[in-house]
Formats: C-alpha cells, sequence, structure tokens
C-alpha cells in the first residue's frame, strides 16, 4: 500500500492524544485507590487540554484524506458494518468526554459524586474520566479494527494490529506524560515514566512480533487464482493503462528496499529503544529529557506507521506489475 | 433472485479495447457525470475507466499464448466494499445484484479500494468520489431503447461476443448456460467474494490435421468411375468455396 500522510498523522496524533489522557487519569485513580501517594494532581487539565488539542490535530489530518470532506458526517452513518463509520463516532464522543473532564479540571469544580471505603472522594471529573476512559479504548479499537479487518491485506488482519495500535499509542502517551507530570506534577513521574518504559518495551515486543509474522506470510493470490490461467509462467504485457491509473497510483509504492529497510530499522530505534533509554536517565533534567524522548519516539512511530502501510500488500498489485 | 453478470470469453477476447472506450463513452456522457481524464492528448494521459483490458504473455517463448484479460467491477455476491463504507454510498441492490456507488453519498475516503481485492474501484480525481462499473444501469432497464440494445455498452460494443450478460441465478439464461458448459470461473475465489462476473477459461484450440482431409482421397468420380478425374492442380470447385 502505499502511505497515506493524513491517516499517518491520525492515527499517531490520536494515539498520543489517548495515551496521555490514560496516563494522568490513571495516576488520580490510583491515587484515588492509595496504591499510588494519595494527592491531587496540578496537570491534569492540562493533560486534559493538550489531549483534545491533539485528537483535533488528528482529526483536521483526517479531512485531507477525503474527496468530499464537506460529506464527512454522513461516515457515521454505517456503524452497524463499518469500522471507520465507529470510529467517526467513538471519535467525536472521546473529544467530548476529555473536553468535559478538561472543563472541570481546569474550573476547579470539586462536585462530589460518591465516597470511597478509604476515605477518599470521588469528584464528578473522575467520573466523567471513568467514561473518557471507557471511549478511549473503543476508539483505540475502531482505529485498529480499519486495518485488522481487511482480510486479504493480511499483514494488517491480525490481532496484533489492535494490540500494535493500543501499545503504541500508550507508550507515547505516557511519555508525553512523563515530560508534562515531571513539570507539574514530580510525585507521579516515576510512576508515569515507569509506566512509560514498561509500555514502549511491551510496543517494541509487539510490534518485533508482527514484523516477524509478516516475514512469513504467504498470500494465497498469485497471478494464477488473479487471472485464472494456471501456468506457472504469465507475464503482463499490458496494464490497460499508458500514464498509470489509480489502481497504480494508491496501492504501489516506488520506494527501494534500501529505503524500506532503512525506514524498519529507524522506526526500532527511534519509535522504542532511545525513548527508553532516555527515560532511564531522564532523572536530571526530567522535563527535557522526556520532551526529547517524545519527539524522537513520535517521530519513530511516523515511520513506522509509514512502514505500516509499505508492509501490506495489496492483492490488486497482481494486476499491475508492468505498465505499457 | 436475480444476479446480473457479465461472462467473458477468453478465446474470443481479441484485445482491441472496444469495451474499454464504448464503455468510456456511454459512461461519461450521463447524467452522472463526466469520468475525468488528466493529460488525455499529452505525456502519460490518465483518466478514470469502468473497464480495462489487459494482456499477459503465458508459457516459454516460442510456446507462447496471449491472454487479453478484461477487467471491471465484478459484482460479487460478497462485495468486501459494502461492508466497509461508513456512509452506505457503496450497496448492493437487492433486485439485480449490481454494486452501486451512490456519488452524492460518497465522501472519497477510499476504504472501499482498500477492501476491493480486485482494484475494481478507481477514485475520480475531478468529482472527488469512487467510481466503478455500473453494469450500465442507466441503459438496461430504459425502456425507451429497443429490447435488443438494453445491455452494457461494453457488451454490445464487443465485435467478438467475448462477452455475455446475463442474470447467473437463471439456470437458463445465455450466462447461465455459457458459464455451465464451458467452466465459467471466478477470480480470485479464496477471498470468498463470489465474484458475479465469470471468465470462461482458455480452450486447446490445436485440430490434427489428416491428410485425406486436405486432399480428398475418395472422389466420388473415382469409385463410380465415371468421367475423366481432374488433374489435382487444377483449381476445384472445393479449393475456392468454403462450403
Amino acid at each position: 500500500m502505499k502511505p497515506a500522510i493524513s491517516v499517518i498523522l491520525l492515527t499517531t496524533l490520536i494515539g498520543v492524544a489517548q495515551g496521555l489522557f490514560l496516563a494522568y487519569y490513571s495516576a488520580e485513580v490510583l491515587s484515588l485507590l492509595l496504591i499510588l501517594p494519595n494527592q491531587v494532581l496540578v496537570g491534569s487539565g492540562c493533560a486534559g487540554i493538550i489531549s483534545l488539542v491533539l485528537l483535533v490535530g488528528g482529526l483536521i489530518a483526517s479531512f485531507f484524506h477525503l474527496g468530499h470532506p464537506e460529506r464527512a458526517w454522513r461516515a457515521a452513518t454505517m456503524w452497524r458494518t463499518s469500522w471507520l463509520s465507529r470510529e467517526v463516532i467513538a471519535l467525536p464522543i472521546t473529544m467530548g468526554l476529555i473536553f468535559i473532564y478538561s472543563v472541570l479540571k481546569l474550573t476547579g469544580d470539586h462536585q462530589i459524586m460518591f465516597n470511597l471505603g478509604n476515605g477518599n472522594q470521588v469528584e464528578l471529573a473522575t467520573v466523567v474520566g471513568f467514561f473518557a476512559m471507557i471511549a478511549v479504548f473503543v476508539l483505540f479499537i475502531c482505529t485498529a479494527m480499519i486495518y485488522t479487518c481487511l482480510k486479504f491485506l493480511q499483514e494488517w488482519h491480525s490481532p496484533l494490529t489492535v494490540l500494535n495500535f493500543i501499545l503504541m499509542g500508550c507508550a507515547s502517551g505516557f511519555v508525553l506524560a512523563s515530560a508534562l507530570s515531571a513539570y507539574h506534577d514530580p510525585q507521579v513521574f516515576g510512576y508515569i515514566s515507569g509506566t512509560a518504559m514498561v509500555l514502549s518495551v511491551a510496543a517494541l515486543a509487539s510490534r518485533y512480533a508482527s514484523l516477524a509474522r509478516n516475514r512469513n506470510l504467504r498470500s494465497p493470490s498469485t497471478l494464477q487464482t488473479a487471472i485464472g490461467i494456471h501456468h506457472p509462467n504469465i507475464r503482463q504485457i499490458a496494464q490497460g493503462a499508458m500514464g498509470g491509473s489509480f489502481n497504480t497510483r494508491a496501492f504501489i509504492h516506488t520506494y527501494g528496499p534500501a529505503v524500506v529497510q532503512l525506514a524498519r530499522r529507524f522506526f526500532l530505534i527511534a519509535g522504542f529503544i532511545i525513548p527508553v533509554l532516555l527515560l532511564v536517565i531522564s532523572n536530571e533534567s526530567p522535563v527535557v529529557i522526556c520532551t526529547l524522548a517524545f519527539l524522537i519516539q513520535y517521530t519513530g512511530l511516523l515511520a513506522e506507521r509509514w512502514y505500516f502501510f509499505i508492509e501490506a500488500k495489496h492483492p490488486q498489485n497482481l494486476y499491475y506489475q508492468m505498465i505499457s | 433472485m436475480t444476479q446480473l453478470a457479465l461472462v467473458i470469453d477468453l478465446n474470443t477476447c481479441v484485445g482491441c479495447h472496444a469495451c474499454v472506450t464504448s464503455c468510456k463513452e456511454w459512461n461519461t456522457s450521463g447524467e452522472a457525470g463526466p469520468m475525468a481524464d488528466k493529460n488525455p492528448y499529452g505525456v502519460d494521459p490518465t483518466g478514470t475507466f469502468f473497464n480495462r483490458v489487459q494482456t499477459f504473455e503465458v508459457g516459454d517463448f516460442p510456446q507462447t499464448e496471449t491472454i487479453h484479460f478484461p477487467k471491471s467491477c465484478l459484482h460479487c455476491e460478497e462485495p468486501p466494499c459494502v461492508p466497509v463504507c461508513p456512509t452506505g454510498a457503496s450497496y448492493k441492490r437487492p433486485e439485480d445484484g449490481i454494486v452501486l456507488v451512490d456519488y452524492d453519498l460518497c465522501i472519497g475516503c477510499e476504504y472501499c479500494s482498500w477492501a476491493c481485492p480486485y482494484g475494481a474501484r478507481e477514485f475520480d480525481e475531478k468529482e472527488k468520489v469512487m467510481k466503478k462499473c455500473t453494469l450500465c444501469v442507466d441503459r438496461i432497464y430504459d425502456e425507451e431503447l429497443p429490447e435488443s440494445l438494453r445491455k452494457p455498452a461494453c457488451v454490445l460494443a464487443c465485435p467478438t461476443s467475448a462477452r455475455i450478460f446475463g442474470d447467473i441465478h437463471d439456470p437458463a439464461s445465455e450466462a447461465s448456460i455459457a458459464i455451465n458448459l464451458s467452466n465459467g470461473y471466478q477470480l480470485m475465489p479464496e477471498w470468498g467474494t463470489q465474484a458475479a462476473n465469470h471468465y470462461l477459461p482458455r480452450r486447446k484450440v490445436d485440430i490434427k490435421v489428416h491428410e485425406e482431409d486436405l486432399m480428398r482421397s475418395s472422389n466420388p468420380l473415382d469409385k463410380e468411375d465415371r468421367g475423366q478425374r481432374m488433374p489435382t492442380t487444377r483449381v476445384t470447385l472445393d479449393d475456392s468455396t468454403s462450403w
């Protein structure tokens, strides 16, 4: 597949946004449950707003993928069958809930909803955050299933795709949250940066597993099944268009194997290994180092999503092997 | 239930592209709007087509065969492009099985093209919507046309009758009979799309030629011993006619 820039930006940006929200919200809940030291997080509202900005950025990027963006609202209609439609519904719901959560946090609303047995009180913002957390996971699944559900794109048609989207989104969000917590809430920095490292390593393992799986894939489709002529030696002479067609423009990339291999190595190192190493040594000046780690990781994840498209071989390419 | 489809005979297709041009002519002139072209007379001409003829060479030289392979939307009975459409612009008509795109609903997200293993859908760069073969739905039901012309433009244009149009669920239709008699097959059956369009496989076309087929060994004049046998160097009626 040819990488679609707008889709790469959409999936990576909303992944960071979702992970960032989960990082701060999980720290808040763990504090309430006294698993982390009991405290009030200063940066929750700020994290919510950054998350919201990233979600809006992803949404804007996605519009550039559409031929008719003014009709985008129609995409919510077929949620019974289409994962894309489900994502179109889940994204604004997530944005709305994170917006309400951020406003409640920033305005200092302390309306008590109920008491926990341990003496802590659960505020309205935490309840809204709970629903936002569910929406975040639903959005992760919808986004990943858009790719996973296409069964003949075998490189994508695996539960590993869903796992990768969740782990990479969470890892990058937690790394950004590390920088934010180092500035606003140093007391949870240890929890957030530690989880960020675990998530980054888990994402590396999961992504590596899918790379290993895809290396040995054999498509059941061949030129023989594509045109139904069962002879081992078939060559295409003409593809029916001299100047290329939508089929050659949208599905066939022109990057050489060296570039593709470079991208794979780059995303494995920049997307996972360097950020973890930077987090390990981040105690000196955590804000700067964690911000740097996030920027490097995000660049790596852009390369990862680019490679994700390059990796998938569409069976229609069998019909477009030679231009003449 | 009706399932309209094309049956394409790879034995008789000569790769003349008449189906391609007549398809473009009919469908670019319709009320759905033109199928955009870019640089039609310049370098690297490209544009939207519903139907293309590809050419493949099969075998090892010099024992090769040239296969001309027309490809358009196969109107799958289980179309993978339909359920993925977020707007419902892609749909399969229950009454005749034609898979269509509603150009007024399509947002041009190209997701359906990802979901089609055959590459049958094309994004129109000017109208910014996804387009594909409609089986000439705007003419096969047109009662203003004489009944013999209520067929897709490509079928009417084919000079070798390599394209048969009909209901493949009706066992008596010309299309069904062609599929049954000639082992018509579907493309990429491995994905379970149940493509409605079928292709008729290449048949062996070499024939054994016997000496007596060329030289009449049993001349009735010899048997009846009447008249003089004509010298073989002279042109006979058999040589100059073909009955």
